[in-house]
Formats: structure tokens, sequence, C-alpha cells
């Protein structure tokens, strides 16, 4: 590695810096397909939240309370344990429990309805008059979702995505801890197991500044957006 | 021509129906700007929002043309809503989209895939409302009034028949109150469309409707021409809709004139009357002494009237209240 020596000095036992900048790569791939997958997801489910609502578009209200009653359930259940139950279905789903691929599926079920939620809210901030007089207009459901809703709600959307992001770099933190990979799986095994407090500082320090990043974008995407 | 046969809507509160309009039939004839006015919670925004079935009504059918809205499945529905613009009291607009694109917004709703079309026609639209210069900028960085002329150039993008206005100017100031509503009169002379807007102004109603209907609780109260309804209001809220129009000391019964001697008597010109010095002759010709008490000239719509209290003393008071009924000035005799 570059700057060794320094590095060398600072954390005399770290021995592996490879290691760690690999860590690094699995804990963004995870961040990134779970992400991804989430927003897939997690967006659908969170415009059907809306739209079920009371007194929204298409108010349902039975659909409404088993939708919001999965995703409290979901919620509810802290993420290392959320992870252990669907053991079985991420084996179904992947074909292995352990890895990047392994975490994704408990990352994408633990942080989705999160995200639905966000979703959810952050369209109920659209002035229903705009939708009223798109209704006026003679808009279908569908044009009110891709050309109302969406585009109006977009600066709370991305503060959506960006708080769910920074949701999921802890969830994969703790999914290291049971054999996910990444920054967790070190500071987990070398910090904790093996008294290696290096390990966990150079982790919490590497996260912070990953976290940072994440805010730093998603504030900046949110400013551009606001027209308010 | 825009009929409503037995309307009424009540909703359903708590398990109880709560009646928002009672029964009524109205119709609105084409090219008339009708308006309704009411106050807050007497159900006109339900009976503006019956006419593009925003609000479906619990009973009876509401019929624009030959189409009975209420029998439209939902997709004939949304085409028949393409065919009627509406503008609201908070305008309504996009936030995150540019002026031009508020106004194109209709045009791809309705499935306009032209890009040429389309910017051609937001030209044109956003230069009758005299917003060109202003096609890139944002709403919230447009004042109030301008605000609504993008509402209205939006409503009309899709060249509807039919204008709603939802208390289009409430939130504005006098003055720019003043220029959206000649903006709407010159629509209406132009486009030729109809114009249903409600209203809790009686000066709205007075400058741009031709017809009135009177909103009390959920009842029709007094409906018809706007100087006859503006004139001679025969039901309370009525009158008290016109005095709130009026300045202070013309606004009516509640003026003490007991130390006046003579009779009090308002008198009502409209049109060609308002012009002519029917009064000084007939005065003249019957001995009469008046003595002016209160008096505005105005116009209601494009129709000039006059309306004066006098104080009138002489023995010929009555021969010459009988000459000014036959000259068609409305006489009427203020009880003190």
């Amino acid at each position: 590695m570059i700057a060794a020596p320094l590095l060398q000095t600072l954390f005399p036992n770290i021995d592996d810096w490879g290691e760690m900048g690999q860590a690094c790569i699995d804990t963004l791939l995870m961040l990134g397909g779970s992400l991804l997958l989430t927003i897939l997801i997690g967006l659908p489910l969170g415009v059907l939240l809306f739209l079920t609502g009371k007194g929204q578009l298409h108010a349902m209200p039975k659909l409404y309370a088993a939708l919001s009653l999965v995703v409290n359930v979901l919620r509810s259940i802290p993420f290392i344990i959320l992870m252990i139950v669907l053991m079985p279905l991420t084996y179904v789903l992947v074909g292995t429990k352990l890895g990047i691929r392994g975490a994704i599926p408990p990352l994408v079920i633990g942080a989705a309805p999160f995200f639905a939620r966000l979703v959810e809210t952050a369209l109920r901030e659209v002035e229903q008059g705009v939708i009223e007089a798109s209704q006026a207009m003679g808009a279908t459901t569908w044009q009110i979702v891709r050309h109302v809703l969406l585009p109006e709600a977009r600066a709370s959307l991305w503060a959506g995505v960006t708080v769910t992001a920074i949701a999921l770099v802890g969830y994969t933190a703790m999914g290291g801890a049971i054999g996910a990979g990444g920054l967790g799986d070190l500071a987990y095994r070398y910090g904790y197991l093996s008294y290696k407090s290096d390990y966990m500082v150079v982790t919490v320090l590497l996260l912070i500044v990953l976290v940072q990043l994440l805010q730093m974008v998603g504030d900046h995407i949110v400013a551009h957006y606001s027209r308010r | 021509m825009i009929r409503f046969v037995d309307v009424h809507k009540s909703y359903r509160v708590d398990g109880k129906d709560v009646p928002a309009l009672e029964p009524f039939s109205l119709d609105i004839a084409d090219g008339d700007v009708f308006g309704i006015i009411g106050h807050s919670g007497a159900g006109k925004s339900t009976l503006i929002r019956l006419i593009n079935l925003l609000e479906r009504p619990s009973g009876g059918r509401i019929v624009i043309g030959d189409t009975d809205m209420t029998a439209l499945p939902e997709p004939e529905l949304r085409a028949a809503r393409q065919r009627i613009g509406m503008i609201f009291q908070h305008f309504n607009l996009l936030a995150s989209q540019t002026v031009a694109e508020n106004v194109a917004f209709p045009l791809r709703i309705a499935g306009e895939k032209d890009q040429t079309a389309i910017r051609s026609r937001v030209n044109e639209l956003l230069h009758r409302v005299g917003l060109s210069d202003h096609a890139n900028k944002y709403p919230s960085q447009l004042s109030g009034g301008q605000k609504q002329r993008v509402g209205i150039a939006r409503a009309l993008a899709n060249r509807p028949s039919i204008l709603l206005c939802d208390e289009a100017t409430s939130a504005l100031d006098p003055q720019t109150t003043a220029s959206v509503l000649d903006l709407l009169a010159e629509i209406n002379r132009e486009l030729k469309l109809t114009i249903v807007l409600i209203t809790h102004e009686m000066d709205v109603v007075r400058r741009v409707c031709d017809r009135v209907a009177v909103l009390d609780a959920g009842r029709i109260v007094e409906r018809g021409a706007v100087a006859d309804v503006f004139l001679r209001p025969t039901h309370a809220t009525t009158r008290r809709f016109v005095s709130e129009a009026l300045p202070e000391e013309e606004a009516g019964a509640n003026v003490p004139y007991q130390h006046v001697p003579g009779r009090i008597m308002r008198l009502s010109f409209r049109g060609e009357a308002t012009w002519s010095p029917t009064l000084g002759r007939i005065t003249r010709e019957t001995g009469v002494d008046f003595n002016i008490l209160a008096g505005r000239i105005d116009r209601i719509k494009d129709l000039p009237y006059g309306q004066l209290t006098l104080a009138m003393q002489g023995a010929g008071v009555d021969a010459a209240l009988k000459a000014l009924r036959e000259a068609g000035i409305d006489v009427e005799e203020l009880t003190r």
C-alpha cells in the first residue's frame, strides 16, 4: 500500500491492508446492490401505500391496513435477527447464506419497508390541490404518479434515499458479524474477537467517511431539486 | 349548456349523511359567465366540482351539451374533463416544473406527442396571458397574479368549451384581481367559452358575470341576471352580499335618515337611462324638490347603472314616482 510507513506506525496490528481494501469494496457492493433493489421495491410499495391511504386517489382501507401491517412487522424486527430468520429464504433466493450475495436479500427486505414509509410520507407532502388539478385535466392515476407525484416529491424522495443508504451502511456492518463480509466483518473478527483495536478504529473511520460522503451527495441532490 | 337536473349531494360523516347541497336544478347557457356566490361552507366548492365530476352527485344528473356526465365510464370521463378547464384559488401549479412545462402538461396528458406543436401552443397561450417572457421561470419566482395567469393558460391549453374558476381571485390583491377578471372577461368574449366561477365577493360577480346564483347553506336562494339580482336583491343573504359590495353609507336599511325631511327613495337606473337627464326633467315637471343623500354610478359588467338615494318633498312626489317608473327607473321607498 502507498503511504505504508505512516499507516504502519499508526496501526501496527493491521498487517494486510489489501484485505481492508477488499472489505471496503465488499461494503460498497453490498450497499450499492441493496440500495438499488431497495429503491426498486420500496418506491412502488410506497406509492401503493400512498394511493390506497385514507382520502387518497384509490383509498382501499383493507389493502392499506394489510400493507401497513407487513411494513410495520418488518420494520420492528431488529436487522440482525431479521437476517438470521431470513436465512432459509436467502438460501432459496440466491443459493448462499454468506458473502455479499447472501447479505443482499435480508438487507433489501429490511430496508425496503423503511424506504416505502419514507416514500409514502414524501408523497403526502405533495399539495392535494395539485393532484386535484391533474384529475381535473383528465389525467390517469399512472400519469399523476409519473408526472405529478414523483417529480413534485423528488427532493423529499432523494432525502429518503439518503437516509436509507445510511441506514443500509449500518445494516451491512451488522451483517458482517454473521458472515456477510465487508468492513463490519473485519471489525468484528479482528477488532472484537482478536482484540486488534486498530482494525476497529480504521473501520469506524472508513464508515464515518462513507456516511459523510453519502450525506453530502444526498444533500446536494436535495438542494438541487428544491423549488419552493 | 350545462344542466343540473335534480342534483343533490351529501357526505357521509361518522355513518350519517350530511347534506351539502339540497336538491336543485340549474341551467347554465353556453357563452355565459355564470357566478355562484356564497359564504364558505355554503356548498359552492362542491357545486363547481360537480360539473367535472371531481365530486359525484348523490343523486340527479349533470348534462353538458348532449353528454350525461354522470353516466360516463372512467376513460370517457377523463376525455370529457380534458374539454373543461379549471383554475384554483391557490393556483395548484407544479412547483417542480417551469411555466412552459406547466402549460404543456395538459397537452401531454391529452396524449400530444409532437414537441413542435406543444411548443407553439404553449407560446401562443403564454402570449395570450401576457407571460411570454416568463416561460422558463419556476412558479415560486412568480407573483400571485402571474401564477393565476399560468393557471389560466394551462386551463385553456386543450381548447376547452368550459372554464371553471374556483375562487380564482380570492388569494389576490384588489388590483391583481381586477386584471385577472379582465383577462377572464376577454377570454369569454374572444373564445366564446362558458365560464362558471364561484366566489364570496359580490364585486367579482358585478364585474364579470352575466348571471348569478346565490347559495346559502346548500340551497340556491336566488338566481337571475346579475343586474336584477344586484339592483333588486330579494333574499337576505343576497342583500348582505350586495351591501358588502357597496360603500358603507349606501349599504342600505341601517343608515339613519330619521332627521331628513321628505320621503326617502332609492332610484336605480340602468343602461341608457343612466346617461339621460330623466330625474331632472321629471322633478322639474312635477315640482318636486329633492336632496341627494347617497349615490353612485358604476357598471355591472358592461351595463352602466346608477343608484341614488333621495329625500323627495312636495305635492307631486307620487306623480314623479309614477313618471320615473314609466321612464324605466326602479324606485324603492326606504322605510325608516
